[in-house]
């Protein structure tokens, strides 16, 4: 099966905004009460809440198809076989991957990052290089630390400006004959940056070196299409975009995935094994050692029908819209300063108010039921960046009503009248 | 349900927003670090001995307004105590922020002075905040120029 890359939207295409009460009706967590008051949950960047729909999906696959996949002859190990592998299909259309054997499931982001850090850096040779961004997450910088223990490769950290926006000239600067690798991140989980990866790909690719792409961050907020980026490789998870924990998903080029040897060993990865010799399965199986995530795997393909049932256009317009509202209301609250300012931001409101440590903030919000991040958000070259030891972040999704922020903002205020 | 004034009381605030002995002396006998690598807060603790007695505590650092409330309520207390003093304080410490002591249970003394902090017991995920200190402090009494983590600590 090959797909075309999807065109991009046209200016006329129409965002229609949707209930979001509706919406909320969808995700039982967001009735419940903290403390006394509604949930606030403004966390939704560390892992977002679940709807019926996926919690329904896995319950109803344990219930009644569940087997073990790709073992058993009988009917529902069939079954179960089918829907997982539907299940990746479901996140090769999502993706817009030309095939589903270009689609891994692995346990999530930094297992997939792992992944191609251990298997396509297995030919890595000393002096071979790899650039980052001054702003990833730790699971997108310790695995290319450990390669270099173990290969002698030379990280390069392309820098970002005060607002938190990629120099690309500077970044530019880094590529080289040397390079092997960019690995960057889409989207910033601390500061909310909106990577220009297009551009990262072209310049990569015509200094001949590849590109991974960490989204999980993005994919939870706009649509992604692996064709039209030609990325090499684009890592996400499951639990940021509405499905459960356990579950994430490596994309890689076919050709590359068929040039990688394995990552785990033991069942499902192999063709035939001897005590003399083993033969390897082909991708996808080859990178999928031991009993999958199958229920996790049902529950992300649920995940992602559920936000096409919304449309990225409708969700991205109605992010944006919070985005606003958010930052002209932390604008106004006195001391404090937002971290990442770029002109393409997702919205992830980042922020540190003078005299208040982020801990601080958190726990006075949570007294209202308001949850937000405290802290460096596993980024702590990006803290550094920015000359703090950590912030306060509240990060929005799909589910967030506009009014959630201005009790944001009045639970800030809350903390200035403590903290004076 | 507890309200947010019981863990930010004045005298919390007061001592956060001020705190004492936040110095780094000059030859101090004992000290150790500590690091909550949760938030990122680290502390040094520097004790100077004489005699069996702790003659001078400071500390350096930053950390949310606990942790900074606590180390400066903790170098104050520990003064003039001997190193078997300071150490069943931080006993009696660590009972009181964790809820095992019960309220007004205390036996008067030191603790009482201290006893600002226990508001932090309706707070699990920040009483590692009020302990850092105590622990680093401790360890410097036991093994000093040693580095404490909260990641290896229950509380
Ligand atoms: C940008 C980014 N990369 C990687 C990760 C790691 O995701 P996971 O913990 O699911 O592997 C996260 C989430 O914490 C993230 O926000």
């Amino acid at each position: 099966m090959t797909s075309q890359p999807r065109r991009s939207p046209l200016p006329s295409d129409n965002f229609a905004p949707y209930d979001v009460e509706r919406v909320r009706a969808d995700f039982p967590i967001l009735g419940r009460k903290v403390h006394g008051h509604p949930l606030v949950f403004l966390d939704t960047a560390a892992s977002a809440q679940k709807p019926n729909a996926v919690l329904d999906a896995m319950d109803r696959f344990c219930r009644e198809d569940y087997a073990n996949v790709h073992r058993g002859v009988y009917y529902l190990s069939e079954r179960a076989t089918h829907a997982y592998e539907a299940a990746r299909e479901t996140v090769r259309g999502f993706v817009n991957a030309r095939e589903a054997a270009e689609i891994v499931f692995t346990r999530n982001t930094t297992e997939a990052i792992n992944l191609v850090a251990a298997s396509h850096g297995a030919n890595f040779r000393p002096g071979d290089e790899i650039i980052l961004s001054a702003i990833e997450h730790h699971s997108n910088i310790v695995p290319w630390q450990m390669l270099r223990e173990r290969a002698g490769i030379v990280l390069r950290v392309a820098p970002v400006d005060d607002s938190g926006e990629l120099i690309l000239d500077a970044f530019a600067d880094l590529l080289g004959p040397r390079t092997k690798l960019v690995a960057i991140t889409h989207i910033s989980n601390a500061i909310g940056t909106v990577m220009p990866v297009a551009e990262i790909v072209r310049l990569a690719h015509a200094a001949g070196a590849r590109v991974l792409i960490d989204g999980s961050q993005a994919a939870p907020h706009q649509a992604i299409d692996v064709q039209a980026l030609d990325c090499d490789f684009y890592a996400f998870t499951g639990h940021k975009l509405y499905g459960p924990t356990g579950i994430g998903v490596l994309y890689g080029k076919a050709e590359l995935l068929a040039a990688m040897p394995p990552y785990q060993s033991g069942g499902e990865m192999i063709r035939s094994v001897s005590f003399e010799k083993t033969e390897y399965a082909a991708p996808p199986a080859r990178f999928e050692a031991g009993t999958p995530n199958i229920v996790g795997a049902i529950g992300l393909a649920a995940a992602i029908d559920y936000v096409a049932t919304i449309g990225f256009d409708s969700i991205a317009a109605h992010e944006q819209a919070l985005l606003r509202h958010g930052t002209a209301l932390l604008s106004e609250v006195k001391g404090l300063r937002l971290v990442g300012t770029a002109r393409h931001k997702a919205a992830i409101l980042s922020f540190v108010i003078d005299g208040v440590h982020p801990h601080d903030v958190a726990t006075i919000l949570d007294r209202s039921g308001i949850a937000v991040r405290a802290g460096h958000h596993c980024a702590q070259p990006a803290m550094e960046r920015f000359g703090v030891s950590g912030t306060s972040r509240a990060s929005c999704g799909l589910y967030t009503r506009l009014d959630e922020l201005d009790a944001l903002a009045q639970g800030l205020a809350r903390v200035r009248e403590i903290f004076g | 349900m507890s309200d947010l004034s019981d863990l930010y009381q004045e005298l919390i605030l007061d001592h956060s927003r001020s705190p004492r002995n936040l110095r780094r002396p000059s030859n101090p006998t004992a000290s150790a670090k500590g690091d909550n690598p949760l938030c990122g807060d680290k502390i040094t603790v520097f004790l100077t001995l004489e005699g069996g007695r702790v003659a001078d505590a400071a500390f350096e650092g930053r950390g949310c307004a606990i942790s900074m409330a606590s180390a400066s309520l903790m170098t104050d207390a520990v003064k003039g105590k001997t190193v078997e003093e300071a150490e069943a304080l931080f006993q009696k410490f660590q009972a009181m922020v964790t809820g095992k002591s019960g309220a007004g249970n205390h036996d008067g003394g030191e603790i009482d002075r201290l006893s600002a902090l226990s508001g932090v017991q309706a707070y699990p995920m920040r009483v590692k905040c009020a302990t850092l200190c105590w622990h680093t402090m401790s360890s410097a009494l036991a093994h000093p120029g040693a580095t404490v983590s909260t990641e290896k600590l229950e509380a």
